[in-house]
């Protein structure tokens, strides 16, 4: 168990994607069979454990230690994990906060697949008494089902590969032929075996993605447009018996989004835009901040699918039946596309609809009139492009619609993280209420240059008027233009506002405080 | 004895039945007899210190009674003032209160003060802890009718791992990353040097660089004879000679523009705080230590079980909790709520 509690805690305080890589990658080579492979599935979120409730785990913490001094501890702690990990008193007997070595993470792993709700407690503590406070920390993460170690599947999964040299979208193709503790993955890795065969099981094909429109205009008889929509970005694979959704990162949502999942009984790979009917234009799409309701959430209620009604609208086919057809030109899959969305729930999907346009300065002119909340822009597709994962050069273009611009006062600056983090760089900006006080409206970190980092850094440190731990207060006097793709009215935010994709996109030296926007005028650009 | 009769919520500042000489006062504790303060927050004409950290050694007193290491620790900071150097284990005399410096354990020349009047006995620790400390002289228990502690870690979360097995983490991440260097945050007085005689101690000869603000105190230490091996300064070398090099630096200098210079460093702190993971990930810590200059919360009970008072006070921490151990252990105690301590830098 210690080689995994310390490969969390290294995933904790690493702030690198490098390091992580370098972490799980170093792990994978050298930890023991099943333990690498349970491990894999705890970090790739497929570790299926009987989760042991939070009131559990108190419960048995107030067995051992004075009830008054734990919740005292909880307070000063936050993280119920955490705390009893920290304070968890082991008997006289054991070695005090050191593994002992008696357990190993497949022995937990079986002894919490094993385990009751009712006996879960009991099960819990005896473990707790052979591992060190990392360890505990480790055991109670596993038991009640969340690590939380800021990773994502994807890049678990390539810190394997990396372990053994291996192409990530390789592994990614067989994975769901796999189960935990993937004997027959570590046997090919490691040259004992062929690659396990994918054939029949649900898995992910990497992504096509576009490139930022560089160029001054496209020949439309070359390239089709369409709209390019504000929502997730999905791959929907079906096998007829069983349905997948899978987010770019390659991590697995179908259970967020169980309606999706439960109306596509096609055998067929698609790829999509995962959306929220509003109420806006007759039951379209509606903004991003709709669809975060519904982001992250491992179990859903009737409540929710019915407050935030999902639905797809596509984009691509990739598979129908066991035919790909990924080579084939644009034209040729949208044709088989629109065979396949005529056959599907119109409630659940649709097709993203072309845009019929002349020329390239008549696309241009519809663009610049769309204000539809859940658009983001026009993608540009060379109608003989085959679906080709990741980025390549000129074959499909993201043309995001101009963004909004507001100029605002810094009124906060944080250190960055990893090459920054000596820097001031991240700055919550606001702008004037009709009172005349400053309300923060926004935070971004990027968007200037590294010299107008270095400017910014030396005006954070020589205009503070205050510090409260890691954040600095500075002089309002510093207006800032702020770009942003849109703004939505925000519960979570005192101003009532939320802007999605805020950026610094100049400094204004020369405007003085005063003149900034208003919190009014921003809540004017709302969609 | 007799349990502390007060339900949870009441205010724990009861009347002590005992040594009414004593005074505690938010800015520090009065000696009425010897018309002293200890460890006084305001400038007072008479001061007894226990220790050299800001929060309990403040400059501007009239005359300083501490142990000559204290003495020199303050002039440092302070400038030389008037001052009696008081030996450990000797005894002097103030007006019928008889005065002992007995070792704390905490930093260099870190003293409990042991007061004696009216035929009672008062021990009052300053910060202590009780693991062993290769650049102080170790804590001394001393059997005593009040207790007056500290509870910087009065928190059952707080268990401080074995010192050796953090400073060789520290050696391990050091090794595994020849092309960096590990920049670890330690306060300037007592940590710093104490984790670079642990370093010492665990073999590490390579030469260990420090930011400009230690180098007068490791000075300090040196004439007092803690050997701390080859020190050089962290500015000045090409990052690519840094590589491998171990820098020692003030916690508030950890992020700071002068860490530019170093070559990719691992940010290190060695901190009793750094047990707590979210304090850790806030100071952007990769590597956090959990090395502390005050006793956790098995030193803190195991020594009050140990010196066995009548009643026990608490100056500053998590009072809360240690009072409510107290109370459940049958033993009489109170928090004082001084001001002004507990240094967030400082643990």
């Amino acid at each position: 168990m210690r080689a995994f509690s310390q490969l969390l805690d290294g995933l904790v305080y690493t702030r690198s994607r490098n390091g992580k890589l370098n972490l799980i990658a170093s792990y994978m080579r050298t930890a023991p069979d099943p333990d690498r492979g349970w491990a894999l599935a705890a970090l790739t979120g497929n570790l299926d454990l009987k989760a042991v409730k939070a009131s559990a785990i108190a419960e048995m913490a107030r067995a051992r230690v004075d009830p008054i001094l734990f919740e005292m501890s909880r307070d000063y702690v936050g993280d119920l994990a955490e705390t009893v990990a920290l304070l968890w008193p082991k008997p006289e007997d054991q070695p005090p906060e050191m593994d002992d070595g008696a357990l190993t993470l497949s022995a937990i792993v079986e002894r919490l697949h094993a385990t009751s709700r009712a006996s879960a407690p009991a099960t819990l503590a005896r473990m707790m008494d052979h591992l060190d406070a990392s360890g505990r920390f480790a055991l109670l993460k596993l038991a009640t089902g969340g690590l939380r170690v800021g990773i994502s599947a994807r890049l678990a999964k390539t810190g394997f590969a990396q372990a053994f040299g291996l192409d990530v979208d390789d592994v990614e193709e067989c994975w769901h032929a796999l189960a935990p503790p993937y004997a027959a993955l570590f046997d090919w890795a490691e040259g004992r075996a062929e690659r396990p065969d994918p054939a029949g099981t649900p898995f992910c094909r990497p992504f096509m993605l576009a490139h930022p429109l560089e160029v001054e205009s496209v020949d439309l008889t070359d390239y089709a447009a369409e709209w390019k929509w504000d929502g997730i970005r999905i791959q929907i694979v079906g096998t007829g018996r069983e349905t997948r959704l899978y987010s770019r990162a390659g991590d697995d949502i179908t259970g967020s989004f169980p309606e999706i999942a439960e109306a596509f009984t096609t055998h067929a790979v698609l790829d999509g835009e995962l959306l929220v009917k509003g109420e806006f234009q007759g039951g379209e799409a509606a903004s991003f901040n709709a669809l975060q309701q519904r982001l992250g959430r491992k179990a859903v209620t009737a409540k929710m699918m019915n407050d935030y009604p999902a639905f797809v609208r596509l984009y691509d086919i990739l598979l129908h039946g066991d035919e790909d057809l990924r080579l084939l030109p644009w034209v040729e899959r949208r044709a088989a596309l629109e065979t396949v969305v005529s056959a599907l729930d119109p409630d659940r999907f649709d097709i993203s609809a072309l845009i019929e346009a002349p020329d390239f300065e008549t696309l241009a002119d519809i663009r610049a009139g769309a204000r539809d909340a859940a658009i983001e822009g026009v993608m540009l597709k060379r109608r003989d492009s085959p679906y080709v994962g990741g980025r390549k050069a000129a074959l499909w273009y993201k043309w995001k619609r101009d963004p909004l611009t507001a100029d605002c006062v810094m009124m906060y600056a944080q250190r960055g993280h990893g090459k920054r983090s000596s820097f001031y760089s991240d700055y919550t900006f606001g702008c004037w209420t009709e009172e005349g006080e400053l309300l923060p409206v926004g935070k971004a970190y990027s968007g200037f240059t590294d010299e107008e980092l270095k400017w910014l850094d030396r005006f954070v440190r020589t205009n503070t008027v205050n510090r409260f731990g890691p954040v600095r207060e500075v002089e309002k006097s510093l207006v800032l233009e702020v770009a942003f793709d849109s703004i939505h009215d925000s519960k979570r935010h005192k101003s009532g506002l939320a802007m999605r994709f805020p950026r610094i996109a100049r400094i204004r030296r020369d405007k003085p405080a005063g003149e900034a926007d208003t919190v009014e005028g921003l809540r004017r650009l709302c969609t | 004895m007799k349990a502390l009769a007060e339900p949870k919520h009441s205010n724990h500042l009861v009347n002590s039945t005992m040594a009414h000489w004593i005074e505690p006062h938010p800015t520090g504790i009065y000696v009425r007899p010897a018309d002293a303060w200890i460890d006084p927050s305001t400038p007072r004409e008479r001061a007894l210190v226990t220790h050299g950290h800001t929060d309990h050694a403040r400059g501007g007193h009239g005359h300083v009674w501490a142990t000559q290491e204290t003495l020199a620790i303050m002039a440092l900071r302070y400038g030389t003032a008037s001052g009696t150097a008081v030996p450990y284990g000797e005894e002097i005399r103030m007006n019928g209160v008889t005065i002992r410096y007995v070792p704390a354990g905490h930093v260099l020349g870190s003293a409990q003060i042991v007061l004696s009047h009216a035929g009672e006995r008062v021990v009052i620790t300053g910060d202590y802890k009780r693991r062993p400390d290769p650049t102080c002289k170790a804590f001394e228990p001393v059997p005593c009718d009040i207790f007056v502690t500290e509870a910087t870690f009065g928190l059952p979360v707080f268990r401080h791992p074995d010192t050796g097995s953090e400073v060789d983490r520290l050696l391990t991440a050091l090794h595994a990353n020849p092309d960096r260097c590990v920049l670890v945050g330690a306060y300037a007085l007592g940590k710093a040097q104490r984790l670079i005689c642990e370093l010492r101690g665990r073999g590490h000869k390579d030469p260990i660089h420090i930011h400009g603000a230690l180098e007068r105190m490791c000075a300090l230490y040196e004439q007092f004879g803690v050997e701390l091996g080859d020190l050089r300064p962290a500015t000045g070398l090409p990052a690519k000679d840094m590589r491998g090099r171990i820098v020692v630096a003030p916690p508030s200098a950890l992020n700071d523009r002068w860490s530019r210079r170093l070559p990719d460093p691992i940010t290190a702190m060695a901190s009793g705080w750094m047990r707590v993971r979210q304090r850790a990930r806030q100071r952007n810590i990769e590597l956090p230590l959990v090395i502390s200059d005050h006793a956790d919360w098995d030193e803190l009970t195991d020594t009050i079980r140990e010196v066995a008072p009548h009643e026990t006070w608490i100056t500053h921490g998590r009072e809360e909790a240690l009072l409510h151990w107290c109370m459940t252990h049958q033993m009489r105690a109170r928090a004082l709520a001084l001001v002004g301590r507990e240094d967030e830098e400082e643990g």
